[in-house]
This record gives C-alpha cells, sequence and structure tokens, in this order.
C-alpha cells in the first residue's frame, strides 16, 4: 500500500494501521487486495468474484470488522456485493467505506451492494463513509445499496456519513423489519459544487413492536443538488420516525419526498421534514461570542453534521 | 465605559428609541426596567450590534463603535446575553464554552464555569444546546456564555423571562455575587425587584425615553410608587 491507499483509508475508516486490526478486508480497485479473519469471524470471497461474505458465528460478542474499498484507478467502476450473515445474539460492529482518490479526467464509480441478514437476538452497528479526493476533471461516484432483513429481536444502527469530494451519488436502503426489532439509521451528507446527491429509504415494518428511526442531516452549498425520499410502511403495531433536516446555503436546491403508510390501526408513523438557511439568530449568538459570520457559519455546521 | 449619545431608533413609523443619552460607567452594576414596549431590549440590542441605530453614536472608551460588527464589539469586551436563549442542532454545552472562551479548554474547565450557574457540570457538559432542556437550564447555560468571556461591558436582556421560581431564586443569587465581585460594568435588563434591589444604579424607560436614572432608592421609590396606584401618582396624591 502506498501513501495514497493509506491516507483514503485513514478517511474511510479512521485508521491506516490495518496489522493492529483483528478482522478485515481491503478491496483496491476492484480486487481483495489483504484480508484477515479470526475464530468467529470469517471472510470468504464470492465464487464468481463479485464480492465477499461475512459470516459472524451465534453469540459472538465485541466483534469488530473493517471492510473498506478504496479506488485510485481513474476510469474504473467497481461493482462489489458483500453479504453479511450474523448469527444468533451475536453483537458485532462493522466499519465499512469507500474512498475515490482521482487525479485524471475519466470517472471512477463504485456500487457497493451491501446486505445484511440478522439472525434472532443479535445486534449490529454499522458504520459507512464516503468520501472522495483528487484533482483530475472525471468525476467520483458512489452509488451504495443496502439490504437489511432483521429476524426477531434483532437490532442495528446504521450511520452513514459522506462529507467531502462526492460528485455523484444515488443512495438506497431498504429494510424488512420482523417483530421485537429496532433500525436506527442516522445519514450525514454534505454537498458542495455541483454536486449530486440522491438517498432513498423503504422500510417496512412486518412484525409486532418494530420500530426505526431514520435521521438525515444534510448540507447544500453551491449549485449542489439534493434528494430525501423515504418510505415508511407500518404492516403492524409498529413505531417509525422520520427526520430529514436540510440546511441550504447559495444556489443549491433541496428536495425532500416523504411518504408513510399504515396498514394497520395500531401503526404509529411520523415524518417531520426541514429545509431552511442557518437561522440569523444563531449565527448572531455566535457572533456574540467573537466569531466572525464565516466562522460562525463553519462552528453551526459542523455541529449539524456531527 | 460607554455612551450612547443622540440614539434614535425608529420601526413601522413607532419610535422605539427616542433622543437617548446614556453613560454606563466601569465597574457599576446597572439595572434598565420600564414598562413592556418602552425600548429596553432594543437599546441593549444597539449597544451589542444586533441592531443599528438610524441616528446617534455608540462610543466605547472613547472609540465611536457605532458601525461596527457584532463580533467586533464582542471581541474589544462587550457581551450580550439573549432574553431567548439561542438553540442549536448538533451544537454541545461544551462546544459553545469552548466558543466563548475561544480557548481549547478541557471539560474540566468546562465544568468549572457551568457551576457558577448552579448546574451541575459533568451531566450538562455534553449535551446538546436544544430543547431537550429546559428553559431555566438554557438561560443559566447562555448567562454562563457571558461570564466564560469576562467581557468588559455585560448585558443580560431579562434574565428572568420564561423560567420558573425555583431557577429565578438561583438566578438573583448569581447576579447577586456578580454584582459583589464586579470587574467591569454589568447591565441587567429586568422587572423583578429582587434584582433591582442590587443594582447600583436602575435606569427607568419609557416610551423609548429615560425618566429617570440614579440610585436604587431614588428611582426604587418612584416605581414602587407608581406600582401601588392604578391610578398614578398623581390621582393617589
Amino acid at each position: 500500500m502506498n501513501n495514497v491507499d493509506k491516507q483514503l483509508l485513514k478517511e474511510v475508516t479512521d485508521t491506516s494501521e490495518y496489522s493492529k486490526v483483528d478482522v478485515y478486508n481491503i478491496r483496491k480497485n476492484g480486487k481483495s487486495i489483504e484480508r484477515k479473519v479470526n475464530d468467529y469471524i470469517n471472510i470468504v470471497s464470492k465464487e464468481d468474484g463479485s464480492g465477499i461474505d461475512v459470516y459472524v458465528k451465534e453469540n459472538t460478542l465485541f466483534g469488530i470488522v473493517h471492510i473498506p474499498v478504496i479506488i485510485t484507478e481513474s476510469g474504473l467502476t467497481d461493482v462489489v456485493y458483500n453479504d453479511f450473515h450474523i448469527g444468533k445474539n451475536a453483537n458485532v460492529i462493522i466499519l465499512a467505506g469507500c474512498g475515490i482518490h482521482n487525479d485524471h479526467h475519466q470517472d471512477s464509480e463504485h456500487d457497493g451492494i451491501h446486505r445484511f441478514y440478522l439472525e434472532e437476538g443479535s445486534k449490529v452497528k454499522y458504520v459507512e463513509k464516503h468520501y472522495g479526493e483528487g484533482l483530475g476533471t472525471g468525476n467520483k461516484t458512489l452509488n451504495p445499496t443496502t439490504e437489511i432483513y432483521m429476524k426477531k429481536g434483532s437490532s442495528m444502527n446504521m450511520d452513514s456519513v459522506q462529507i467531502k469530494g462526492v460528485d455523484h451519488t444515488e443512495r438506497i436502503t431498504k429494510a424488512e423489519l420482523e417483530e421485537d426489532t429496532t433500525l436506527v439509521i442516522s445519514e450525514k451528507i454534505m454537498t458542495a459544487g455541483s454536486q449530486y446527491a440522491k438517498t432513498d429509504f423503504e422500510v417496512s415494518l412486518n412484525g409486532k413492536n418494530a420500530s426505526t428511526h431514520v435521521t438525515s442531516r444534510s448540507v447544500a452549498t453551491d449549485t449542489s443538488y439534493q434528494e430525501f425520499s423515504s418510505n415508511m410502511i407500518g404492516n403492524t403495531k409498529c413505531y417509525a420516525h422520520v427526520e430529514c433536516d436540510a440546511i441550504i446555503q447559495d444556489q443549491a436546491i433541496v428536495k425532500a419526498i416523504p411518504e408513510i403508510m399504515a396498514k394497520d390501526v395500531d401503526a404509529n408513523l411520523i415524518h417531520e421534514a426541514a429545509i431552511g438557511k442557518i437561522a440569523g439568530e444563531q449565527l448572531m449568538k455566535l457572533m456574540s461570542l467573537g466569531l466572525s459570520e464565516k466562522e460562525a457559519e463553519e462552528a453551526i455546521i459542523k455541529g449539524f453534521l456531527k | 465605559m460607554i455612551e450612547l449619545k443622540d440614539i434614535c431608533f425608529t420601526r413601522d413609523g413607532k419610535k422605539i428609541l427616542n433622543h437617548i443619552n446614556l453613560t454606563l460607567e466601569d465597574d457599576k452594576f446597572y439595572v434598565i426596567t420600564g414598562p413592556n414596549g418602552s425600548g429596553k431590549s432594543t437599546l441593549a440590542k444597539i449597544i451589542m450590534g444586533i441592531q443599528k441605530p438610524d441616528a446617534g453614536q455608540i462610543l466605547f472608551h472613547g472609540e465611536d463603535i457605532t458601525t461596527k460588527s457584532i463580533d467586533e464589539r464582542a471581541k474589544m469586551g462587550i457581551g450580550f446575553a439573549f432574553q431567548q436563549p439561542v438553540v442549536f442542532k448538533g451544537i454541545t454545552v461544551y462546544d459553545l464554552l469552548k466558543m466563548a472562551t475561544q480557548k481549547d479548554i478541557d471539560k474540566k474547565s468546562a465544568c468549572a464555569i457551568l457551576s457558577k450557574v448552579g448546574l451541575c457540570a459533568m451531566s450538562y457538559v455534553d449535551r446538546a444546546i436544544n430543547h431537550s432542556l429546559s428553559g431555566g437550564e438554557l438561560k443559566r447555560i447562555e448567562i454562563a456564555t457571558i461570564m466564560a468571556r469576562h467581557p468588559e461591558v455585560a448585558i443580560f436582556d431579562e434574565p428572568e423571562a420564561g423560567i420558573d421560581l425555583w431557577s429565578f431564586q438561583n438566578l438573583t443569587e448569581v447576579f447577586k455575587h456578580m454584582s459583589e465581585n464586579k470587574t467591569g460594568s454589568t447591565v441587567v435588563i429586568s422587572h423583578q425587584e429582587r434584582i433591582l434591589n442590587i443594582a447600583d444604579e436602575i435606569i427607568l424607560m419609557e416610551a423609548g425615553k429615560i425618566q429617570k436614572q440614579g440610585s436604587k432608592e431614588e428611582v426604587l421609590h418612584t416605581i414602587l410608587r407608581e406600582e401601588t396606584c392604578p391610578k398614578g401618582v398623581t390621582a393617589c396624591e
């Protein structure tokens, strides 16, 4: 791995020292380049080479898996299927992310399709970070699809962050929730220049007492475009809460499309959406503490996307 | 020292401040009081630069600051506690105190600042400044951000507004302490007798003008006489 690789890995998973990581699979320019497994968590390449299967044994506690993807080759379109099989009552943290470095004029694209199969009572924290860099004019495109299938009593916490450098993204997240499951999703997106970000959530709450909380916070600046759509389907006694909150600046465009559908009298579904500029009073408060208008704006956005 | 010279401020045809002349001396505790709509908050905001006067001049230690921005005035040593504390999304109490002190203070120092306003510090320092905090808690955090800066002129716009009686009692103690240990001038806009009682000087405003300015004995006497007779002083006499 060269310095660019290490820098990209640090950006997407906060570490570049993989010798200290217990379980990992690093994919570079469409191929797995390094892998480590242990007795509880196994990683197997799919036979057709299209991705990996991650198997977490039943009752595994405090498992941590890193599966970063880096792309440094301009003009490459990488499509990968990663499936996660989480055994009963296992408790695991999965750190994913994709970093693209493109110094050339050709486009680079990564489409990651991640499928999570959570067995009864299992718990997953899934952190996904997307990042683009490079001086070239070639577009950096990331299109992640996440599918989540949750068995009785399982829970999942998903944090996805895309703060910098991705020119085009279309994100799709779909989930099927059985009885007594909890899915919490937090998404943070910032777009600048002429970047485009579309994000789409569809959660079907099929089992009694299934619950979900989806929070999206985004900042759109310059002439960038963002679109957020969510569809919560309550098929039984369940709870869903979606919050979409966007700060808009300059000539940016933000569109939010809420959809909630209840098929049961005990389905409790809430959708909140707000788009607006930074509140003047927030700027004034921070300026009254000695921050310039620009510093105040940065502090407000930093806090908002924290 | 702050001097306001012939300050006028008109909005929607209403003279909110009508030729105000006022000098705020160093190391004094002032309370500005008066009926709703008399121009108290506007006057405070004009000192901080949140509102710009239509006419007149503001001098800070002799320097004209009339056209200076909010942050320039803050850097010069003026602090302002908002009547309605501003809430944020994601910014924590610790973040705000770091901004207030303009230093990368540790959590222990942040806790020490919060303790001064009677907040059990450790449980507050990482909380987000949003409506999960009560009105009294937000108010005290707002005051803490001003105390953290040690401004030469600290302005508090109706610190008692919107808080419960218990929180108010604690706040009175905070101001009493400030009044006893002052190292600069403090200006509090208040209707509360307990706050009026700790003032070195009271400024009574009415209809955009300063009606009376003087020691608490002089001005309190006027206010209390007016308050006891709904028909006015003359009618009583």
